[in-house]
């Protein structure tokens, strides 16, 4: 029974920690590829288009 | 866990995204620079005026490249997090490790549902192209990468018939709704400079994904043998 509520916290863990890597990657997308700041967007203008994010 | 997916995806998308960058430069910078040309009227469509598809490179731009370079690092990194997330996830019920050539096919599947996915109702625009609203198109990009995900996810790995059909319903619907669209199309570049940089940008897109799958798969695995011993 120990080693079930282990290994289930465990794992438990182990999905947050993969969900929140995978929404830092959501985040950094958002920031360099979609944000409409003024700055971002024009820095970033052409890979934004040839990566085919809506830019503009 | 979550350090193991940030440092491997660190080096594979910093990596990955030089690379990426690099053949925009070359493939797909070019056409877009012609295209602005358009765009800005010196060029004009049907104008007496005319050039190769291929605008010549000799004016390169330092600050402008090498923004675009960064750039390119840095949303290939946020690429590399969300593949690695899911190679890890996929790891917890496999105790196979990944290999680098497996990656490559993890990274053309990836460009399939993060980047070809949302191309086929709303494709890669050269600049000055008429659109719909940023917001309702960025809402409809997200929602479709979401979609596909889940959806190749549910065939690739539920081998259930009934998931096959839940997953293609999902890859499909965003395209049944309908992407965003301009009430009236303005574009001023010709018709071949748009389909040259949306073929161009696609094509490089596929090359960099499966470059990504690998260097993530070899950094997941390094960083995995690093942490464990």
């Amino acid at each position: 029974m120990v080693a079930f509520v282990q290994s289930f916290s465990q794992s438990r863990s182990q999905i947050l920690s993969i969900t929140f890597a995978a929404l830092l990657g959501l985040l950094v997308i958002y920031v360099a590829g979609h944000s409409q700041s003024h700055i971002l967007h024009d820095a970033a203008h052409d890979v934004r288009h040839a990566t085919g994010f809506p830019c503009h | 866990m979550f350090f193991r997916i940030l440092v491997s995806g660190l080096f594979a998308g910093s990596l990955g995204g030089l690379m990426a960058g690099l053949l925009q430069w070359y493939f797909v910078q070019p056409v877009l620079l012609h295209s602005e040309l358009y765009e800005t009227g010196i060029l004009k469509h049907f104008g007496e005026f005319t050039n190769g598809p291929q605008q010549s490179l000799d004016t390169l731009q330092p600050i402008r490249d090498g923004l675009s370079l960064l750039f390119s690092m840095i949303i290939y990194i946020g690429y590399a997090f969300l593949l690695i997330s899911a190679m890890t996830l996929r790891l917890q019920t496999s105790s196979d490790r990944i290999t680098f050539h497996q990656g490559i096919v993890w990274g053309i599947i990836g460009y399939i549902a993060v980047h070809l996915a949302p191309a086929i109702s709303l494709p890669p625009e050269v600049p000055g192209v008429a659109a719909a609203e940023v917001q309702s198109r960025q809402i409809w990009w997200f929602t479709t990468v979401f979609l596909s995900v889940i959806g190749i996810w549910l065939i690739a790995f539920k081998p259930k018939i009934k998931y096959f059909f839940i997953g293609s319903a999902l890859i499909i619907a965003p395209h049944i709704f309908g992407a965003p669209e301009p009430d009236v199309f303005t574009g001023p570049a010709p018709t071949e400079i748009g389909a040259l940089f949306a073929s161009r940008a696609l094509g490089i897109g596929l090359v960099s994904w499966a470059i990504l799958g690998g260097l993530s798969a070899f950094f997941l695995h390094k960083e995995t043998v690093r942490t464990a011993s």
